[in-house]
């Protein structure tokens, strides 16, 4: 007995452990937390952790996406029949409700609603009273989610401030907060990109289709590959391609591109992860590489 | 490539680096993310470019861990950033300290997760106060394993006396100050993060060096906290699971009991206790995901399951009834104060200890501790990064250990309820 209790976990067993224990903290000490699910392969594994976690009971949340408009149809269609195979509930609040409202006021209409998305979420927070939000974002994202506490305190705005953060020592998170404040959980903070292809392999977790490798029609625009879609239609001189591809992340159409893969298996992804030479962010997104600070200005404004 | 197949996963090391960007901390890191590869070519040309712009002539590895625009503005480090690598065998986390005297707090919160430090010592310079300091931090929060990297070995031609000379004035402070105890495992290793040597590869100039590189050393240090722990076994209950699901009459009595096995391990048939109610019961069940496992062990998170129907609550601590905490209304405790409004011996602050919160009042300092000389100084309040041995008086009783015996159950952190900010860390003495 004394030799198992000296068994090391493995390493995922451990991110696993950490992941369930944070996710009983929030239930244990705020009043109305939600966790936000938006069918992308990092709130998928958070499913996963809350099954660990609280089954056979139900979640202490609901889920929460917030809807763009602009996703791909496989992962909303996937968001929905996952919320409902766990018999959980699954509250919906779209971007496009907020342009309509006025609170939401795009530059040009093909503008990415990406940013956008901090409105809508500040209102359902409001509507609903949540005290709470459980993201997915992990610090291996970006150098201003590196620095981000696992339990992180927004002020009535929505706001944080990077300068300002409660000191978190050992595993004793502190979520309190006064009424209209709110805290941004992540339980999966210390994960990496390849954690999370190892434990959808090893959860045996169902992914959107479009993360394995599949024939896309996209163009290679400064670099990038842009698929072609309604919202990021092919320009004047611009050849379009058939390619072998796959997604990393899935976010907003305009805003995340694919990469150029056959790994039509798991298997296949995290042995691809492990020998990629560029970041997640740097393959995938269009929009982060505008400015070095981009991720650190939309958190201070209410982001995830 | 074949690593994430067939290696035997040899768990996560999470350790600290002690130093400031002068004796080369950020060029370490940078070389350990570069030489295990965790630096991909966008990063990299990124940091290129960066380096450029800045005049430089090489590719300043430092700027891998620059971090946020307000800290770019000010030209400071103002926080902890955590940093991942993978061997393949093993999973690191690294937290990254500013190591100025004003952030204290700073090294204290990246401590408190650490089973590793990294001392760095500057080969040039020897060691200096802050060598002191950072030592007596890594000590008061008790990280099992200390590394001390000299380091910049090829600005003193890789000269064995001098880095000889380094280690035994090292010993020597330890030894006067009484830090770390006589089992704590030290190691020295003369390095050079700017070229590599025993970083990750031994060094081909140090020859008269035989020891593990660095890295050598994080692959076969004790993983997490778990062979460090103290055998009994503590479990603060998080959360009471009652499905009460009316299509599942079999639910309908389930009360799960849901928490981390903070140390030790439990078994279904082990007689526990309950505190502070002190009811006892024995296990029936141990449970992961809903599913049962033959053992709960440290660090796992599980749901337990008892013979009896115990009346239990979140901030309840379920023990085994062998070895059952003594109950503190009082305590003694070593204290790193936060907050810029200093602690008050007139206000009543909560403590959170484990699940468990309480008010408490503070009721003596016996000594501040000038972290620089280690040297004991009278004091009657503490201000913002002080250290102290306070007491406390506490409303409700709290069920702990010596933090020096179990880090989970010895440490408390103390919040102001005007502002809910998080303003002190304590380790129960």
């Amino acid at each position: 007995m004394t030799t198992l209790s000296k068994q090391t976990l493995s390493h995922l067993d451990w991110l696993e452990a950490e992941a369930i224990h944070i996710m009983r903290e929030v239930a244990g000490q705020c009043e109305r937390p939600v966790l936000l699910f938006s069918g992308g392969k990092d709130s998928i594994c958070m499913l996963r952790v809350a099954e660990k976690a609280f089954r056979p009971g139900k979640f202490p949340f609901p889920l929460l996406h917030i809807d763009t408009g602009h996703n791909y149809q496989e992962v909303v269609d996937f968001r929905d029949r996952r919320a409902a195979e766990l018999g959980e509930r699954l509250i919906v609040r779209s971007v496009e409700d907020s342009m309509k409202r006025g609170t939401v006021v795009l530059k040009s209409p093909d503008e990415s609603r990406n940013k956008h998305q901090s409105v809508t979420l500040l209102e359902a927070i409001a509507e609903f009273e949540f005290d709470c939000c459980i993201g997915g974002a992990r610090r291996d994202e970006e150098k201003a989610r590196a620095k981000e506490r696992v339990m992180s305190f927004r002020d009535e705005f929505g706001q944080w401030d990077p300068k300002n953060q409660r000191p978190e020592l050992w595993n004793l998170y502190n979520a309190r907060v006064h009424r209209g404040e709110n805290i941004r959980a992540f339980p999966i903070s210390n994960w990496t990109e390849m954690d999370v292809w190892q434990y959808v392999q090893r959860e045996q977790l169902e992914l959107p289709s479009i993360y394995y490798s599949h024939v896309r029609p996209i163009v290679r625009r400064a670099g990038a590959i842009v698929p072609v879609t309604h919202l990021t239609p092919v320009k004047p001189g611009e050849e379009v391609i058939d390619l072998q591809v796959r997604f990393r992340t899935v976010g907003d159409i305009p805003c995340t591109a694919p990469v150029e893969s056959d790994a039509d298996t798991i298997e296949k992804i995290v042995l691809e992860t492990a020998t990629t030479t560029i970041t997640e962010r740097g393959a995938t997104r269009l929009d982060d590489q505008t400015s070095d600070a981009s991720m650190e200005q939309r958190k201070k404004e209410g982001y995830f | 490539m074949s690593a994430y197949e067939n290696i035997q996963d040899n768990g996560l090391l999470r350790f600290m680096t002690c130093g400031s960007v002068d004796d080369g901390k950020s060029t370490l890191i940078g070389r350990l993310l570069y030489d295990t590869k965790a630096i991909l070519t966008d990063t990299l040309t990124q940091i290129e470019k960066t380096s450029k712009k800045r005049g430089m002539e090489a590719v300043d590895l430092s700027l891998l861990t620059d971090g946020l625009q307000a800290e770019r503005e000010q030209g400071i480090t103002i926080d902890v950033a955590y940093r991942y690598f993978s061997t393949g065998t093993r999973k690191y986390i690294i937290a990254d300290a500013p190591g100025h005297e004003q952030y204290t707090r700073n090294m204290v919160t990246a401590a408190s997760t650490a089973n590793l430090a990294i001392i760095l010592i500057d080969a040039r310079k020897g060691v200096l106060v802050q060598t002191r300091r950072h030592s007596y931090l890594a000590h008061l929060m008790n990280i099992p394993h200390i590394v001390v990297a000299v380091n910049k070995m090829d600005l003193i031609d890789y000269d064995q006396a001098k880095f000889d000379a380094i280690v035994a004035e090292y010993k020597a402070f330890v030894e006067k100050m009484g830090l770390f105890g006589e089992d704590r495992d030290i190691k020295f290793i003369p390095m050079s993060a700017l070229t590599g040597d025993n970083v990750v590869d031994s060094s081909e100039t140090m020859p008269w060096y035989q020891g593990p590189t660095l890295l050598d050393v994080l692959e076969s240090a004790s993983s997490t906290d778990a062979d460090e722990r103290a055998e009994a076994f503590r479990f603060p209950v998080q959360f009471v699971c009652r499905p009460q699901d009316s299509a599942n009459p079999e639910l309908h009595d389930y009360r799960g009991f849901m928490g981390r096995v903070e140390s030790g391990s439990i078994q279904a048939g082990d007689a526990v206790t309950v505190l502070p109610s002190g009811r006892e019961s024995r296990v029936k069940a141990v449970h992961i995901g809903g599913e049962p496992v033959a053992e709960g062990v440290s660090e796992q998170s599980i749901t337990l399951l008892l013979e009896d129907e115990v009346d239990i609550s979140r901030g309840d601590m379920i023990v085994k009834s062998s070895e059952v905490p003594e109950a503190r209304k009082e305590t003694e405790a070593m204290m790193c104060w936060f907050a810029e409004a200093p602690l008050s011996p007139a206000r009543t602050y909560l403590i959170r200890h484990t699940t468990r919160t309480t008010k408490a009042k503070l009721t003596g300092v016996a000594f501040k501790v000038d972290v620089n000389s280690q040297e004991h100084v009278d004091a009657t309040t503490l201000a913002m990064n002080d250290i102290a041995k306070v007491s406390w008086k506490l409303a409700q009783p709290l069920f702990g250990d010596a933090y020096r015996e179990n880090r989970a159950t010895g440490a408390f952190i103390v919040i102001d309820e005007s502002t809910n900010n998080t303003v002190g860390a304590g380790m129960l003495l």
